[in-house]
């Protein structure tokens, strides 16, 4: 299926859930999904006849720009081998958004890293910790403004 | 009489463990024999790769790469150099592709031996571990002779590569294919239809289709599982269209489908397949120059490339987002052997400790990668 017939179908059950067609990109068109309403988008699109993402390939956290961070998914289907590309933008004020751990397995431990690393809040993960780093860590490293720190449990960091 | 006492256990596997194939901890919950609960901890060989990539340009992240899964560099460059190359745009010329192939299937085979040699070693067979490894040597010879490295190579670049290969590469390769059609037939004999090693396999840690796919699992691991899939075929990346293979599945002719048994033996038929891809390549090589295409400069236009690869593990994807300067604003690397991992857990539950290790074999895992 078309990313144009997959975007029409999800933008006449979300309505303004689903932001604008971006096809001007110069690889991929992606949209974006309100991080609210991530959930049932998520499940829509694994359960739908016609569209059947019954894989998520990838979840990447990202600082997206000066007041946000983003989701990005990567999903494919092995039915129908099609693949889409979701965004959610989460402002950095609250970052929160909800998981899709219930819909994709895969995303347990993708959710778990991107908590890690950039440091949104999956609400609805059964088991948010971190997952690369040590409990005790402070900060997300991806995150842009992250300084590294000089002393990790009052031992000096090297460089 | 009184009724016994009786509680769970948790005891740490790892993370200096032999059979965890690096530092990874299982904590497991046992009842008895009986593992109830298996929690992965990872995290000993991070680096925060992803963040030092944000520092480095373009062409510097591919020895980074090259960590990533220690076993297999030449998949993790050829990944992520494509996926830069969607980016900037860049057609390389057709010798580069030929030889990447080659180059990736040699290593495929190299990976392979690894994960069949150390799984026999993990059920107690010693003997096919050495096998393996000799074998791996030839290989490792290969590309020592093209590229001077043994593990971490920096051969594929943005656009092209770092060496050209050489007569004598040529007739070597084609020396190492004749040599180990028969090998795969000595190990299938020494190890694949050995009645111990099929006894601690078989129909352990099922897999069923549907909850692979829905934990992201792939590779070897999920063709065990019976899905007839591998990204080689399905989304024709490089120039692997042109070459004719087999994907093989696991099919059950021991044991049940997604059991330990069947993701082994797809691994054992896959490099028969490797063999194959090599031997197309081999002879059709076009001349050319191998870094008329690389840029003198990479700087890409603002966006984003997402590129799935078939790497020996499974799915090895690299996200990257430029915001139009001379790094990369954020590299994701999809790495196969966590996702793979991340089953563990839900199929492991009701074995016993020993059946935990056949387990965590077959799926072949690389710590580098997990943590990255």
């Amino acid at each position: 299926m078309e990313i144009t017939d997959i975007y029409n179908k999800l933008k006449k059950v979300f309505g303004d859930g689903i932001g604008e067609l971006k096809t001007d990109v110069p690889v991929s068109p992606f949209f974006f999904a309100d991080r609210s309403k991530i959930n049932a988008v998520a499940l829509f699109l694994r359960d739908e006849e016609s569209l059947q993402f019954d894989n998520l390939s990838c979840l990447s956290g990202v600082d997206y720009d000066k007041d946000n961070l983003a989701v990005v998914y990567h999903l494919f289907s092995y039915a129908l081998g099609h693949s889409l590309i979701v965004k959610c933008l989460i402002p950095k004020s609250d970052p929160k958004i909800q998981t899709v751990s219930d819909v994709w397995a895969a995303a347990d431990w993708h959710e778990r890293e991107a908590f890690d690393l950039v440091g949104m809040v999956f609400e609805g993960h059964p088991d948010l910790r971190r997952i690369l780093l040590p409990d005790d860590w402070e900060g997300h490293p991806l995150r842009k403004d992250y300084k590294v720190p000089e002393f990790y449990n009052g031992m000096k960091v090297p460089y | 009489m009184s009724e016994l006492r009786t509680e769970e256990l948790t005891i740490n596997m790892g993370p200096q463990h032999p059979s965890t194939h690096g530092v990874l901890r299982l904590v497991l919950t046992l009842n008895g024999e009986i593992v109830t609960d298996v929690k992965p901890v990872l995290g000993y060989l991070h680096r925060c790769f992803e963040k030092h990539c944000e520092a480095m340009t373009y062409p510097q992240v591919v020895p980074y790469t090259d960590r990533m899964d220690y076993l297999n560099s030449m998949n993790n460059e050829l990944a992520y150099v494509l996926a830069a190359e969607k980016l900037l745009g860049i057609q390389v010329p057709e010798r580069v592709e030929y030889i990447r192939v080659i180059m990736c299937e040699l290593q495929r085979i190299a990976s392979h031996l690894v994960a069949i040699g150390t799984y026999g070693n993990d059920a107690g067979a010693f003997t096919p571990f050495l096998y393996c490894f000799m074998d791996r040597e030839k290989v490792l010879e290969l590309f020592e002779m093209v590229c001077g490295a043994r593990l971490l190579y920096n051969y594929i670049w943005v656009g092209g590569l770092s060496h050209d290969i050489t007569p004598e590469f040529v007739t070597k390769t084609k020396e190492f294919i004749k040599y180990f059609r028969p090998r795969i037939k000595q190990i299938n004999n020494l190890l694949s239809y050995n009645k111990i090693f099929i006894e601690r396999t078989a129909g352990i840690g099922v897999l069923p289709q549907d909850v692979a796919v829905n934990a992201g699992v792939s590779g070897p691991t999920l063709r065990g599982s019976g899905v007839k899939f591998d990204l080689r075929k399905d989304d024709k990346y490089s120039i692997y269209d042109r070459f004719d293979f087999d994907v093989c599945v696991g099919w059950g002719e021991r044991g049940v489908v997604g059991d330990c048994w069947n993701r082994y033996i797809v691994r054992a038929y896959e490099m028969e397949q490797s063999l194959r891809i090599i031997e197309q390549a081999i002879d059709n090589i076009p001349e050319g120059d191998v870094q008329s295409a690389v840029p003198k400069r990479v700087k890409p236009v603002v966006g984003e490339s997402y590129v799935r690869t078939e790497s020996p593990k499974g799915e090895l994807a690299y996200y990257i987002i430029s915001d139009g300067s001379l790094n990369p604003y954020r590299i994701k690397a999809r790495s196969p052997s966590f996702c793979n991992l991340s089953v563990i857990n839900q199929i492991s539950r009701g074995h016993m400790i020993a059946d935990v290790v056949m387990i965590l074999g077959s799926f072949d895992i690389v710590l580098g990668c997990i943590d990255r």
